[in-house]
């Protein structure tokens, strides 16, 4: 049986952690190799690097920072941002990253999944897909995608996005509510269960979770990993805190 | 100790690039223990190393295809055959297998017995976390333990000849696989914090040297005995 991960999130802005609310008004967090360091030594069962400025600068997520990470810790790390080819794909492997996460060029050209799934292995390809409820009636889901860091909406369909990222090798969904991200409210329990009926790959809930309850009822919901940020960066939780109180919730966890 | 081993000394941990995989935290897991890891690129480093890392990301006719372009399959599987320290990790331990579902046609190394199959999809596929591993008394590695995975294939069964640890992600498969130096590990030992660091260590420490008498042979029957 595997237990749920507990995986703490590092959005890193030129080389520093930052966190904001609905990926807006970002302050500064800390040094990601510090914090990652800390988090290993807490019981993080992964950890997740987005350098949330890569995107809209035109560029990969920096290498420097990747290693820096890297040579800390020995769990494992998920590294998404800017990443548009396999290439980029790989030169993040060779930086440090055990896993690659993609979001706005996959739904500009969604074969970059089924490219990094055929060279890397689907383990290796992760869709960060950032979802908002919406009222358009062509996303019968009730959710959206959002690109460029929560940016634009496109209109596509988050259930459908999803079910054709899994078929194209994706092997996992780094699935985050752009409506809860930074809010505290809870993760969104709906976008989780209409991704979760889509797909049969691993979800990671991410967006809105601030405590054992919201983490419970995400996995409850269908999610594999609870995801946060701000809630360890700030020192409201430690990672084994959290873990006892999951533990004591009924939820699988590594100790 | 010979003046070719002196030359290398005790920090020799090669790796073997196949093409495409998490070298990086590999080497970083490595370093961590004070070792200086450093890429092999021939088949004669292979052969000379005393430790060998054969890490796995990718496919395994992609890695197959790696392996025998550069001419390196027959210094891997001389070293696995030998029971020199070598060790496997996730697609490096199917690669040692015979065969694989995700390559119908495509011969392994052929050192373990037995085709990697898919896992069974009563559970999610990739099986990525952290899952428990049962190990058989007298192992000299594996220890049972809760590890990190990421795979979609596995063995189902331990193979004749190989000291197997087991896990379960729907159905039963080969977490581990161990026999004189050589360790074979489905999870990944370098992303294993505390429990994967210590696993590493008991391989450079314990297993038999580079030029002991292993003699892998006598612990499995000869082919006209299993008859």
């Amino acid at each position: 049986m595997l237990n749920v991960r507990v995986i703490p999130c590092l959005d890193v802005r030129d080389g520093r952690v930052v966190k904001g609310v609905r990926f807006d008004n970002l302050a500064d967090q800390g040094d990601p190799a510090r914090l990652a360091r800390r988090y290993e030594r807490e019981g993080a069962d992964e950890l997740v690097i987005l350098d949330v400025s890569a995107t809209a600068e035109g560029r990969v997520a920096r290498f420097e920072t990747v290693g820096r990470v890297r040579d800390e810790i020995s769990i494992p790390l998920t590294v998404g941002g800017g990443v548009r080819t396999a290439e980029d794909a790989g030169a993040l492997l060779e930086a440090g990253a055990d896993r690659v996460a993609v979001n706005t060029a996959a739904v500009e050209r969604p074969e970059l999944l089924s490219e990094i799934a055929t060279r890397f292995g689907a383990q290796c390809a992760v869709l960060a897909l950032d979802g908002g409820a919406t009222s358009d009636e062509t996303c019968a889901s009730g959710f959206e995608v959002l690109t460029h860091s929560g940016s634009r909406r496109t209109g596509v369909d988050a259930a459908e996005w999803s079910r054709q990222a899994a078929e194209l090798g994706a092997g996992e969904i780094l699935l985050t509510s752009f409506d809860r991200d930074g809010t505290r409210s809870g993760y969104d329990l709906a976008l989780i269960g209409v991704i979760r009926e889509a797909v049969p790959v691993p979800i990671v809930a991410s967006g809105g979770g601030a405590h054992a309850g919201h983490m419970c009822a995400a996995v409850e919901a269908g999610a594999d990993a609870v995801l946060a940020a701000s809630i360890f960066h700030q020192g409201d939780w430690s990672i084994g805190r959290l873990k006892d109180r999951l533990q004591q919730l009924g939820v699988a966890v590594r100790r | 100790m010979s003046a070719a081993r002196m030359a290398t000394g005790p920090e020799d941990v090669g790796i073997v690039p196949t093409g495409v995989a998490n070298l990086e935290a590999v080497a970083a897991a490595f370093r961590r223990l004070g070792r200086t890891p450093r890429l092999l690129d021939s088949a004669t480093g292979i052969s000379s190393a005393d430790y060998v890392v054969l890490p796995g990301v990718g496919s395994f006719a992609g890695g197959m295809a790696e392996l025998r372009r550069r001419g390196w399959a027959e210094a891997v599987r001389g070293r696995v055959e030998q029971g020199r320290p070598t060790l496997a990790i996730c697609l490096g331990l199917q690669l040692l297998c015979e065969e694989s579902e995700e390559a119908p046609g495509t011969a392994g190394l052929g050192c373990v017995p037995g085709r990697v199959v898919r896992l069974a999809e009563s559970c999610r596929v990739p099986q990525l976390g952290w899952n428990r591993v049962a190990a058989p008394a007298g192992t000299v590695f594996l220890r049972s333990s809760v590890v990190y995975f990421a795979n979609s294939y596995g063995l189902e069964a331990g193979p004749a000849g190989w000291t197997a640890a087991m896990g379960r992600h729907g159905s039963r498969f080969v977490a581990g696989l161990e026999r004189g130096g050589v360790l074979a590990c489905q999870f990944h030992p370098e992303l294993s914090g505390k429990v994967g660091a210590g696993l590493l260590k008991r391989w450079l420490d314990e297993s038999p040297g580079a030029a002991a008498a292993f003699e892998p042979r006598a612990q499995r029957p000869t082919l006209a005995a299993a008859c």
